[in-house]
């Protein structure tokens, strides 16, 4: 489980997280929304350790992160799927696979979940030699997940997998992430689609200007009325 | 025709030596988009470690051993200040501005030319000559040393490895993607400044082996001798296109060769204006370079 307590991070003479504190339990998918600029992306930056937090507690299984280097959050089992996908264009798919399992070392292992990224993403594998950089917008997003789970992670955190890509992709994306967690991987998704989001989310979160506003299940906050009004349009 | 053999002989040679050097530069820019300016003063500085070093092992071990030890340890010791240099003027300021790096590397290359000057007391020293490549041989009857046949043929086997270190090796995959994306090598693992590190250590390896080459041919070392060479295979980089070693090497050769033939000519007195003259040609025609990629800045 993943917990974080009181989380202030400020950058740039900017506060972007104003002491938010949230829960992601085993086996669950749990959904951060809010508008652009409200802290999603800093608050998943920070458990990964890319943006350097000020002060609170990030707790991962009991272990904390705060502080620690990229590489031990990532072999403690956590990995990221970025905003805007950053696959590594110039290399083939393979390889942008290859990449995601840097940090192990069991062979055999790796091979494997090669073979299981492309039974779940079966269009990759028909492009495993092809440089990621020719990929459509979707292929790259499959990618960059599948990149994420080649570390063998048990929580798979994805930013904004649906930006830029058309409903019928983002519906198979959105599926896939549902696989992924049928599978025993703990989702933590941001996105800015909170419909989507909140339609598969055991456990959402509301982000506004650095600071939680509401939590609930997936369920409740699209039933929310201030929900509804402010990130699902009115016929959401 | 004797002549131009001889001319094209020594260009082919000079061009390894800056080929060597190049290297180091486009590696360094591959990954931290940084002119290290102080790479020549490096290349310098591992001829001046001969030198010392030589005089320091005659007087311990026997003749023979003297210089295979003075170049196994001059090409460590180059080796780890091209590390440390790294880790004490470059690491501090990775979050800074590029361009307060670009001034700490000026900074360095100074620091390296006042030693020498400060250690040396001005004075050229000697390089040692190494037996095997000092030697005079005669190809197509034109005298030539030996390490003018060695140096091409020693630029093509480190290439090569260095080619296949960076296609085929783990180090080598993640030096390929901090080069395109810092942040997610992270995301991937990849311990940025173990990457670096390892850049400067092969960068500077091969500036120490291209001083071996180089100084054998012109054996007298200043504290100036890393400058100019240095620029010029800078120039070499951007000709070739900064960030690419195939690119590095071409050039290298492009404006080793051009430098011997200008300087066979009656002309031989612009043969640095000459190889300036073409980086401003190049930037004004084809930023890139030869085979330059898009600029694209990393976020």
């Amino acid at each position: 489980m993943l917990k974080i307590e009181n989380l202030h991070v400020s950058y740039g003479g900017i506060q972007a997280l104003r002491g938010i504190s949230l829960e992601v339990p085993d086996g669950k998918i749990v959904t951060l929304i809010g508008a652009n600029g409200a802290g999603k992306s800093t608050t998943l930056r920070t458990i990964t350790g890319l943006v350097k937090a000020g002060s609170g507690s990030i707790q991962w299984n009991g272990e904390e992160l705060l502080g620690k280097p990229i590489d031990k959050i990532i072999s403690a089992g956590i990995a990221m799927s970025p905003e805007g996908r950053r696959v590594f264009a110039d290399m083939p798919v393979l390889e942008n696979l290859r990449i995601g399992a840097y940090l192990r070392k069991d062979k055999a292992g790796i091979e494997e979940d090669i073979k299981w990224v492309y039974s779940l993403f079966p269009r990759l594998e028909e492009r495993s030699w092809q440089l990621a950089g020719t990929l459509s917008g979707g292929e790259q997003q499959m990618l960059a997940v599948g990149r994420a789970l080649m570390s063998r992670p048990r929580l798979m955190m994805l930013d904004e997998p649906s930006l830029g890509l058309a409903p019928l992709v983002v519906q198979d994306i959105f599926s896939i992430i549902r696989e992924i967690n049928r599978q025993g991987v703990t989702v933590l998704l941001i996105e800015q689609n909170a419909n989507m989001a909140l339609k598969i989310a055991d456990l959402a979160y509301v982000l506004e200007t650095g600071n939680i506003t509401m939590s609930g299940t997936g369920a409740e906050l699209l039933a929310n009325e201030k929900v509804r009004e402010a990130y699902l349009g009115k016929n959401g | 025709m004797q002549y131009a053999i001889s001319i094209l002989l020594s260009g082919i040679s000079l061009g390894g030596q800056y080929a060597l050097i190049a290297i180091g530069y486009t590696l360094v820019y591959g990954i931290l988009r940084l002119i290290n300016f102080a790479h020549g003063d490096v290349f310098m500085v591992a001829g001046l470690l001969m030198v010392y070093l030589t005089s320091f092992l005659g007087g311990i071990l026997p003749p023979a051993a003297v210089i295979p030890a003075g170049l196994l340890l001059a090409v460590v010791l180059t080796v780890v200040l091209g590390f440390v240099i790294e880790r004490a003027a470059y690491k501090p300021l990775r979050e800074a501005p590029r361009m307060s790096v670009m001034i700490s590397a000026i900074g360095v290359s100074y620091l390296l030319q006042n030693l020498a000057t400060y250690i040396t007391g001005g004075l050229p020293q000697m390089y040692p000559e190494i037996p095997g490549i000092s030697k005079t041989i005669t190809i197509a009857g034109v005298p030539t040393k030996v390490v003018t046949v060695v140096t091409p043929v020693l630029v093509l086997v480190l290439v090569v490895a260095l080619t296949q270190l960076i296609n085929h090796t783990k180090i080598g995959m993640a030096m390929r993607a901090a080069a395109k994306d810092f942040e997610t090598a992270q995301l991937m693992g990849i311990r940025i400044n173990a990457v670096i590190s390892v850049t400067f250590v092969i960068g500077s390896f091969l500036a120490a082996v291209g001083s071996v080459l180089y100084f054998t041919n012109y054996p007298s070392i200043v504290p100036l001798s890393g400058a100019l060479p240095g620029l010029r295979a800078f120039v070499a980089a951007v000709f070739g296109g900064i960030g690419s070693i195939p690119g590095a090497v071409v050039g290298a050769f492009i404006i080793g060769i051009s430098e011997s033939v200008i300087k066979g000519s009656s002309w031989s007195i612009f043969s640095d204006a000459f190889t300036f003259a073409l980086l401003i040609v190049i930037l004004v025609a084809k930023p890139t370079g030869l085979f330059g990629e898009k600029v694209t800045d990393k976020v």
